[in-house]
């Protein structure tokens, strides 16, 4: 009995160190503080549910100064069911510190939390949002770098020539959500179905609804309201970090 | 002893009646237990969290009226499932509910298929019939399949849907990764439908390499693949120094002479830089092969080998040999028999050898090979499979080298060894694998690739597709890929075509590349005079495009003979040529379909016709359309595109036939003449030297 008893005390003990040990940040030591951290790369991008982000998202810490602060310590928070891979992270020699981010399950948007201590121990943060497609904007996506994207896009690139500077009249990048946000989901699909002279646009966007069926453009307009900024009614939820 | 009164139970079964009371009352309880359980179940506590979270919802009622309690089952017998989830999960089908954050009670995000069609597991993994949180979710020691994390949920798509589908980019991958890096030269993967997954990769033979490179470049490449080109798809084996080089020993001791691979030609290699560029860019030699340029960026194409350093690499009398036909040396190459003139052969292959880089092979010094040491490199070749890859003369390819995966995606966690640390989970396992194969133990053979985080996610979704019920599924419920033919042209028109590795970029009939245009019905599409000139010195048709159709040289004669038989040949029946007069409209049509064209459908927004007014960047270039395209093939094009070429981007407009019609006529007045010239040199093509991969 009494064996037992302390068999059962040396597990609890055991378990109580493990636990302690999983915290990362601990071990890491700030030899610097910053009082400014901000966005050098990897904010709003586009992943599928679950998925990683094509690139890591890079943070700076600068001191008073304005110039980088390497040796800050960083710590990154996200909602539940987002990886960030590492949590923490010292700021290099060039004041940088690196994660990388596999989004949640859901489709939405994802805040991004990167915050730093200043020399009066102050926290000082910086808000990303990353955007998580599901199945449907997924498959928008898809028919947008295949129908839309040349056009739509303003932004060239090596394997894509955009084809917006060639337009007298400018479409509109899916992401300007000042404008399409007033557009409803019927008057998009229907713009996309019938064409731009449908609702007394311009006939340079031509009528698709008898090359992609009802569900595609369902899904374009899925994917449009997925990537507008500011986020429209439609574009899903936001999951923000509630740990802290 | 019975004088002293044991209180306690003297008091319960003092005397019988107290007895039966008692033992009533403990039978009562016991009774209770079972329906006690039932009403503090897990289920029925999410389905009242549920009724109280609609209770405030301005569509209560309908909600309300929706909602049956107790426990929900959906039963497809046929696919053997039996899922409780939606006992938990009420609000699945609830179209308002999208805004609920808190789950169980979240709509399904929306998917093509219905929800009592096919259940919850088939897609999520998990046990199904359970109805307990952590019995669904999590593997029990009845129970293996853990709920499939969302990342890799693809690879449930694909257990019915054999071919690639848009919306699941990431299965496809998987799936061209497989195939594309050469998986399956070692480990068997059988299809559902039969077939086994075939390898893309072409690794060359190694039984003429002594020809072509030497002992030392093999030794270093050996050591370090991607230190050569960080393009190559040849995993590590982290071989010892020993090790390298006695296996680059006996290929070396192992290669035979081949006829003509070292003819070097008679011209000394050109040593002007600007002339050998022009001509790797004439040629298109970008469209396939990549070269990191000064930046370290990878400037063209994937489907060639990198050729950054490849002065450093070959011989330079089998570089030219190659260059002036590389069918000799490997046949089956696709890469195209270019047909350069000696005086071109010394230009390009002088400018291809001086790409060197002469760090590569500086600290590689070998002394001569001992007999001992050919012998112990022909064990190891052996040993590590390397003719699973390459043909080696002397060594059978051999058979089943590594484990068949057929049906990884359903491998009992049983019979896995995870490493410390790890989730014992399947995926976890498999992305494992990938990433480090020599973790798992320093005596394995698989070797280290250089996947990225993102490729090896592809690469596990493609392989949990590959499981019991992929491979089980009733044929009815199966969705069949396109599979690729191995349509072959006949004839003498056929081995040109061949020689000319049309295949590697045109798909004719379901075989061959995706890079350039399908070409089935070609004959139906062109006019012969254009063609023919086409060949002989191809321009640009559409020019925000960055790969082209390369000028191949040819000569007359050969010409005239692909001519012939792509005009007779690749035909369809839907475009009768002889229905529509190639010139000859009258002016009146031509205006109407001018009108047409630059208003009701806009189609300068994409296609140029004038050059002065024009801007359109996405079809082709139209100046010259009228002496290019057949009337019935515009005529058919213009009422319904995808009918002619699937998948092509131009939308279909559903036009009528005098619209039709009137813009046939317009396009077919468009026969260039004096503003053709204006068009090739406006300086709208993107010079793929200074065009950056990525």
């Amino acid at each position: 009995m009494k064996a037992q008893v302390t068999l059962l005390l040396g597990f609890a003990l055991l378990g109580t160190t493990g636990c302690s040990h999983k915290d990362e940040s601990a071990a890491l030591k700030p030899t610097a503080f910053g009082s400014a951290i901000v966005e050098s790369s990897g904010g709003k991008q586009l992943a599928q549910t679950g998925s990683l982000l094509p690139q890591s998202v890079v943070v700076q810490v600068n001191n008073d100064q304005g110039t980088a602060d390497p040796g800050a310590l960083v710590e990154f928070a996200a909602a539940p069911g987002v990886n960030l891979d590492p949590a923490s992270a010292l700021t290099d020699s060039s004041g940088q510190a690196t994660t990388n981010v596999s989004l949640g399950g859901m489709a939405g948007r994802y805040e991004i939390a990167a915050s730093t201590l200043d020399k009066s121990h102050k926290r000082v943060e910086l808000k990303l949002e990353e955007i998580a497609l599901g199945y449907q904007q997924t498959l928008g996506r898809r028919l947008n770098d295949q129908y839309c994207d040349r056009c739509h896009n303003s932004e060239s690139t090596a394997e894509r020539v955009s084809n917006y500077d060639n337009l007298e009249v400018k479409p509109h990048p899916f992401s300007e959500g000042d404008t399409l946000n007033k557009i409803s989901d019927a008057d998009l699909a229907a713009i996309i179905t019938n064409g731009g002279p449908a609702l007394q646009k311009s006939a340079l966007m031509p009528a698709w609804g008898n090359t992609l069926s009802k569900s595609d453009v369902q899904a374009l307009v899925a994917y449009i309201r997925a990537v507008s900024d500011p986020p429209s009614r439609n574009s899903g939820l936001s999951y923000i970090d509630t740990g802290h | 002893m019975n004088e002293k009164p044991t209180s306690f139970w003297q008091k319960l079964f003092g005397d019988s009646t107290r007895a039966f009371g008692v033992v009533s009352v403990i039978f009562l309880a016991s009774m209770a237990i079972a329906p006690a359980k039932n009403f503090f179940s897990e289920w029925r506590h999410y389905q009242h969290g549920y009724l109280r979270m609609i209770r405030n919802r301005s569509e209560a009622n309908t909600l309300q009226r929706h909602f049956t309690g107790g426990i929900q089952q959906v039963w497809l017998p046929e696919l053997g499932v039996v899922d409780r989830c939606t006992s938990c999960h009420v609000g699945l089908k609830e179209a308002s509910l999208t805004d609920v954050a808190t789950q169980p009670y979240r709509k399904h995000p929306a998917i093509p298929h219905n929800l009592d069609q096919f259940g919850c597991t088939i897609c999520h993994r998990g046990q199904g019939a359970a109805t307990t949180v952590a019995e669904a979710h999590s593997s029990t020691l009845a129970w293996e399949q853990p709920i499939l994390p969302a990342k890799y949920i693809e690879s449930s798509c694909g257990q019915c849907h054999r071919g690639p589908l848009l919306g699941t980019p990431q299965l496809n991958q998987g799936r061209n990764l497989l195939s594309r890096q050469g998986c399956v030269h070692c480990h068997m993967v059988k299809l559902a439908d039969g077939s086994t997954m075939k390898a893309t990769d072409d690794p060359p033979s190694l039984s003429h390499i002594a020809d072509k490179t030497s002992r030392e470049w093999i030794y270093a490449w050996l050591k370090d693949p991607q230190g050569y080109a960080s393009t190559s798809t040849m995993p590590n084996f982290k071989l010892s120094d020993g090790d390298a080089r006695d296996i680059s020993a006996f290929l070396i001791a192992n290669s035979t002479p081949l006829p003509g691979d070292s003819a070097i030609v008679s011209a000394k290699a050109s040593a002007d830089p600007a002339a050998g560029a022009s001509l790797y860019g004439e040629s298109f030699c970008a469209s396939c092969h990549a070269v990191q340029n000064a930046v370290g960026n990878m400037v063209g194409g994937d489907v060639g080998p990198e050729l950054t350093r490849v002065g450093t690499k070959v011989k330079p009398e089998w570089l030219q040999a190659w260059v002036r036909n590389p069918r000799v040396y490997d046949p089956a190459t696709g890469m195209p028999h270019y047909r350069f003139n000696d005086a071109q052969v010394a230009t390009l292959a002088g400018f291809l050898r001086d790409k060197t880089d002469s760090d590569f092979l500086s600290n590689v010094h070998l002394d001569l090979a001992t007999p001992d040491q050919i012998a112990h490199g022909k064990r190891l070749v052996s040993d590590y499979g390397c003719a699973s890859c390459h043909e080696i003369a002397g060594i059978k390819k051999p058979e089943n080298f590594a484990p068949e995966l057929s049906r990884i995606g359903s491998k009992p966690t049983t019979q896995l060894i995870f490493l410390p640390g790890m989730q014992h989970t399947l995926p976890d396992y498999v992305a494992g694998k990938i990433k480090n194969p020599r973790a798992f133990s320093p005596g394995l053979k698989m070797p280290q690739y250089t996947f990225t985080a993102q490729q090896i996610d592809a690469l596990t979704t493609a392989l949990l597709s590959m499981n019991e019920r992929s491979n089980t599924l009733p044929p009815s419920l199966a969705v069949p890929g396109k599979t690729d033919t191995d349509y072959q042209p006949a004839g003498k028109a056929g081995k040109l075509m061949n020689d000319l590795a049309c295949f590697s970029c045109h798909r004719i009939n379901g075989h061959g590349g995706d890079m350039a245009p399908d070409l089935t019905w070609e004959g139906s599409s062109v006019q012969r005079a254009w063609l023919a000139e086409f060949l002989k010195n191809p321009g640009t048709l559409r020019p925000s495009l960055i790969r082209r159709m390369p000028r191949l040289n040819l000569t007359d004669s050969e010409v005239n003979e692909l001519t012939d038989y792509i005009m007779t040949v690749y035909q369809t029946p839907n475009v009768d040529r002889d229905s529509l007069p190639l010139s000859g409209y009258s002016q009146g049509q031509v205006e109407l379909g001018r009108q047409l064209f630059y208003g009701k459908y806009s189609c300068q927004g994409c296609h140029i016709v004038d050059t002065k007014t024009d801007k359109g960047y996405i079809g082709p270039t139209l100046t010259h359309v009228g002496s290019r395209l057949s009337a019935a093939w515009i005529f058919e094009w213009m009422k319904n595109p995808q009918s002619l070429r699937p998948g092509t981007v131009e939308p279909n407009r559903a036009m009528s036939d005098e619209d039709a019609r009137a813009l046939t006529a317009f396009l077919m007045s468009q026969k260039g003449g004096e503003k053709s010239s204006s068009v090739r040199a406006s300086g709208n093509k993107p010079h793929t030297e200074e065009v950056a991969k990525r």
